[in-house]
């Protein structure tokens, strides 16, 4: 367990996501429109394209690049052409910040 | 006179695609103009309603003028409302092939599945295969080698050109290859983007559409009449004139092997009669910087990109005045492109891209 913090809650928009960089390391983290959040790796397995300047809708993100969606919520690649799926990493809110098992 | 000098190779396997990748030309980061992510937001949010509205007009003219066809066949008058039809179905298709496969067209994703595979069909694109050819046409557009989809090659060859006026090359091509995959193989180049996982479905397509063609034929013989191919299959043909127009404002005769599309793709005003048939790819700048914002959306985006972007033609017909000497010049010279001139307040391409990898004709 490595718990770190990636954001404060209110830094995020309900169904919209924004970057965050630890290391060498880069995540996506997704504010949902139930105000629940959510931690995935921050490139595309497509073609490491950074999904924090794609689009949310609902419990999806949409790759900017080619449109590729993944269920940020499992990490499960919806279809071409995304065929592989995104890694997620547990998240907890505490005292209105996010913090994210980077394991 | 036949073309004697270098040429460049633009096959997926050839020395060019070697070339590019070598000189970072491979996915690699392309301009974008500057717009703040709130606003760049609300021109990417989704709906169904417009493009519900823009299908079922689609499909109610589709109803009507082939319904028009089929009510005159026999006469001459009937080539007024195949025309009309043709047009619909050959090349409003493309754009409805575009959007859906982007995902874009509607909200709901199943939406733009089931359009995305009718619009396929009417424009003679197997999906599958042109989903992925077309990914990489956006990972690599207009890079010599690498972008499979590419509007003029050079030394341009005009009578290929003329040949899709109606389709000509577009369907050989397109048969061979679909008999190919209905017998369970893809050529080598399609290898090159189309990953395994994905290759039985294009196998499974293939051969519905194969037997989709057949009972076409069939019913044709059945009825002793090519009325049945004039509403399936033959407008595909027929109607694609349109479509090529079209489709040479995009890219044909500007620069290649450039990573920003303000220089190797164009901008088109159009009357909202060909904006309704093209589905506002005409905003191609637009499109290929921001492919997730949905078409309705892209008059709106230009307006607040433009200052950052060449002066957009006013006309299809000022984009032919450039398109048609180009071309010529290019069937002859295959170094001559159209440089876009920005406008002084834009942005400079900061990134730049590496020297051109002619390789010598065989
Ligand atoms: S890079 Fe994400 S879909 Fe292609």
């Amino acid at each position: 367990m490595a718990w770190v913090r990636a954001c404060a809650t209110d830094e995020i928009d309900e169904e919209d996501v924004a970057r965050f960089d630890q290391g060498d390391r880069t995540f996506a983290i997704y504010h949902s429109p139930e105000d629940a959040f959510y931690a995935t790796d921050g490139l595309c397995t497509h073609q490491a394209i950074h999904l924090a300047d794609g689009l949310v809708m609902d419990h999806t993100i949409e790759c900017p690049k080619h449109n590729g969606r993944f269920d940020y919520r499992d990490g499960k690649a919806l279809g071409a052409p995304v065929c592989v799926n995104l890694r997620t990493y547990p998240v907890k809110v505490e005292d209105g910040v996010v913090l994210v098992d980077v394991g | 006179m036949a073309f004697t000098g270098t040429r460049r190779d633009y096959g997926l396997l050839g020395l060019d695609a070697k070339a590019a990748v070598e000189n970072g030309l491979a996915s690699a980061k392309w301009y974008s103009c500057p717009i703040g992510r709130k606003e760049l937001k609300e021109f990417m949010r989704r709906s169904d309603g417009p493009a519900l509205r823009d299908t079922a007009l689609w499909f109610g003219l589709l109803a009507f003028s082939g319904g028009a066809g089929v009510a005159l066949w026999g006469s001459w008058w009937a080539v007024l409302p195949f025309a009309v039809y043709g047009v619909l179905y050959g090349s409003a298709s493309d754009s409805r092939w575009h959007e859906c496969g982007h995902g874009t067209a509607f909200k709901t994703r199943w939406m733009n599945d089931v359009l995305y595979n009718v619009a396929s069909f009417m424009v003679f694109r197997e999906p599958t295969i042109w989903r992925w050819s077309h990914t990489r046409h956006h990972t690599d557009t207009v890079i010599v080698g690498l972008d499979p989809e590419f509007n003029v090659m050079r030394p341009a060859d005009v009578l290929a050109i003329l040949l899709n006026v109606f389709a000509f090359k577009n369907v050989v091509l397109g048969f061979k290859q679909l008999v190919l995959h209905a017998s369970g193989r893809v050529d080598a180049e399609e290898a090159t983007f189309i990953p395994d996982m994905e290759r039985p479905k294009v196998f499974r397509t293939a051969r519905i559409w194969l037997a989709l063609f057949a009972l076409v034929v069939l019913a044709c013989v059945l009825t002793h009449s090519v009325l049945p191919a004039m509403l399936i299959g033959l407008p595909t043909m027929y109607g694609a004139w349109l479509q090529l127009l079209f489709g040479l404002t995009q890219h044909a005769g500007l620069d290649e092997d450039v990573l920003d599309h303000r220089l190797n793709s164009r901008t088109v005003m159009m009357n909202p009669v060909f904006r309704f048939l093209y589905w506002n790819m005409n905003y191609h700048i637009e499109h290929h910087m921001f492919p997730m914002v949905p078409y309705h959306a892209l008059p709106r985006l230009h307006e607040v990109i433009k200052h950052d972007c060449p002066k957009p033609y006013p006309s299809l017909y000022a984009a032919f005045a450039e398109i048609i000497p180009a071309v010529l010049r290019q069937a002859k010279d295959p170094t001559y492109f159209v440089r876009r001139e920005l406008p002084s307040r834009a942005k400079p391409l900061d990134l730049q891209p590496a020297g051109p990898g002619m390789v010598a004709a065989e």
